[in-house]
């Protein structure tokens, strides 16, 4: 019987189909259910239409929350392809001790997010800052600054500790993308009399970017999404300042044991995902049909 | 490479490799000198003639002895090397054969369910936590490991598949053709044959799996609530910050410690978590 491909494919496949429709496919179902509800935590709640959405854009909070997500995302990502990109360029020259230097320059990555950010909390401490130190010994403070403490600062803060976490992912990933474009396209290039600049530009550039595109396109997803770094760095304060989608979502529906609040606040992302992922196939099918 | 002059080696390419290695790795090294610093010391603060942020002149343990002797911390560690562990090899199983049926089988839907597992692996954990903790408690799996051991399969199936996806395509489809006709049916080709070529593949892929679900953050810190039940980070964050309290050496010293599984996996198989992550990317 097995040697029916179809029949195969289905036993092959029933795992991974059962896992992720249990709990991908009826959380996301059940998700849209209960933000139409008025549940909360063990009262399973009546159907309420739009309410619980109407209610949360008239939150400024969640306005403040989405916007600072938006922006979150946005700043961190030019940052962490504009220094990812160099790093790798860097990277992909010949030096002595590459391999160890490749090897360490992941580990924030590898790292467990929540714990290197512990450090991060700690070295943003407003007393005892070695930030803050460093700036003072340089002569360039003379009051502290209070990284985390001040809703003006605290999501630059935030934002600083993303991109140093995602450096790392988009250097390693854009040299492996470096690796395969043939040394001999520059040297053509070189011989015709392209200058560094021009040679990246018109070299490196295009042929790279399909890489570029599909980590930039993952990376915004998860920086859309992110929650630990928030959550860890400063909660959401001060005075709901660098809350994002998730850690507002987290504070109503599981905090509060709103559940239906917190459920409509997670699934007002999925929209700006939705859009991602439907680029991201689309850009997928058109660089293999080339 | 054209060589230049010296110092526009050093301007252009040591400089800022350097500012870059310094960056990246100062917060372990501050980790880590936090983990050995005396609490009289490291409790000074920024424009205190003495703080001294480089190093320590009465290097202690105090700190190691404190998160080990005097908190759970050596449950979490066992608690997310089980979880990490039994969700790997979950997750690696499901993964390989359906890698396998996606890259090699020709049947109705293969486009579609392919396309499926990709969107899958792009849905965050933060999307679906809140119906996923009422549907936990449902199960009455709340508060044990197998609320997390079921639930990571979903963000480590659909990346091992789109891994294996790509190792098995790789892999000539004569070797197959070869066994079968010698007489090996479909499946004994696809197990003696294919898949012990695909070692390396499994091996990237567990490593990744492994770091991602020793990683993974908001559904241990949602699914579970007994102190004795958490995870590393989860225990670290919740357990040993008493309210507005932090006792640094301790936090540190497990940030450090907490680390270490991981740090080891990855130095062994440094090559193959490369290849897990940019194949990762590279789909």
């Amino acid at each position: 019987m097995l040697e029916r491909e179809g029949a195969l494919a289905f036993w092959l496949l029933a795992p991974t189909l059962a896992l992720l429709t249990l709990f991908i496919a009826y959380p996301f179902v059940r998700g849209v259910w209960l933000s139409v509800t008025n549940s909360v935590v063990g009262v399973p709640g009546d159907f309420v239409g739009m309410k619980n959405f109407t209610k949360i854009f008239d939150d400024s909070i969640f306005r403040t929350a989405a916007l600072n997500t938006f922006i979150y995302t946005a700043v961190t990502t030019v940052f962490k392809l504009a220094l990812g990109l160099w790093l790798a360029l860097l990277l992909n020259r010949s030096f002595r001790g590459k391999s160890w230097v490749r090897a360490f320059i992941l580990l924030p990555f590898i790292i467990p997010t929540v714990l290197s950010t512990l450090a991060w909390k700690w070295m943003f401490d407003p007393t005892f800052s070695v930030f803050n130190w460093l700036f003072w010994k340089l002569s360039i403070i003379n009051s502290r600054i209070n990284w985390l403490g001040d809703p003006e600062l605290a999501m630059s803060s935030v934002m600083i500790v993303n991109v140093w976490r995602g450096v790392p992912f988009y250097a390693i990933s854009l040299l492996a993308g470096l690796q395969t474009i043939n040394p001999d396209l520059h040297e053509a290039a070189a011989i015709d009399g392209a200058n560094r600049f021009q040679r990246f530009w018109h070299v490196t550039w295009p042929l790279l970017l399909p890489v570029t595109m599909v980590v930039v396109l993952f990376s915004i997803i998860q920086t859309f999404a992110d929650f630990q770094l928030v959550y860890v760095l400063t909660g959401g304060g001060p005075a709901n300042a660098t809350h994002l989608f998730a850690t507002y979502a987290y504070q109503i529906g599981i905090g509060t044991g709103l559940l239906s609040e917190g459920a409509a606040i997670s699934l007002a992302m999925f929209p700006a995902l939705l859009l991602v992922v439907v680029f991201q196939l689309w850009y997928i099918r058109r660089v293999e049909n080339r | 490479m054209i060589e230049g002059a010296r110092w526009k080696k050093w301007l252009w390419f040591y400089l800022p490799m350097g500012l870059f290695i310094l960056g990246l790795l100062f917060p372990f090294y501050w980790m880590l000198v936090t983990t050995v610093r005396p609490d009289g010391e490291m409790y000074r603060p920024w424009n205190h003639p003495l703080y001294s942020p480089f190093w320590t002149t009465h290097p202690t343990f105090d700190h190691i002895k404190n998160l080990l002797y005097e908190t759970l911390f050596n449950r979490w560690m066992w608690n997310t090397m089980f979880i990490a562990m039994v969700a790997t090899l979950i997750s690696l199983f499901c993964g390989v054969i359906a890698g396998y049926a996606l890259a090699r089988l020709r049947f109705k839907w293969a486009g579609f369910l392919g396309t499926g597992i990709f969107v899958t692996y792009l849905v965050p954990q933060t999307l679906l936590f809140i119906p996923l903790a009422d549907i936990i408690r449902e199960y009455h799996i709340g508060d044990t490991p197998w609320a997390l051991i079921l639930t990571y399969p979903t963000f480590l199936i659909p990346f091992c598949t789109w891994l294996m996806m790509g190792y098995f395509k790789a892999i000539p489809k004569e070797l197959e053709e070869c066994a079968r006709i010698d007489g090996a049916a479909r499946w004994q080709a696809m197990v003696y044959i294919i898949f012990p070529i695909a070692v390396p593949g499994i091996l990237s892929a567990g490593i990744f799996a492994f770091t991602l679900s020793w990683n993974e953050f908001i559904y241990a810190l949602v699914f579970l609530s007994s102190p004795e039940q958490k995870t590393v980070p989860v225990g670290v964050v919740s357990e040993l910050i008493r309210g507005d309290v932090f006792f640094w050496g301790p936090l540190m010293a497990g940030a450090l410690i907490g680390s270490v599984p991981v740090a080891i996996v990855y130095s062994f198989f440094v090559e193959h978590y490369v290849a897990g992550m940019t194949g990762s990317v590279k789909g």
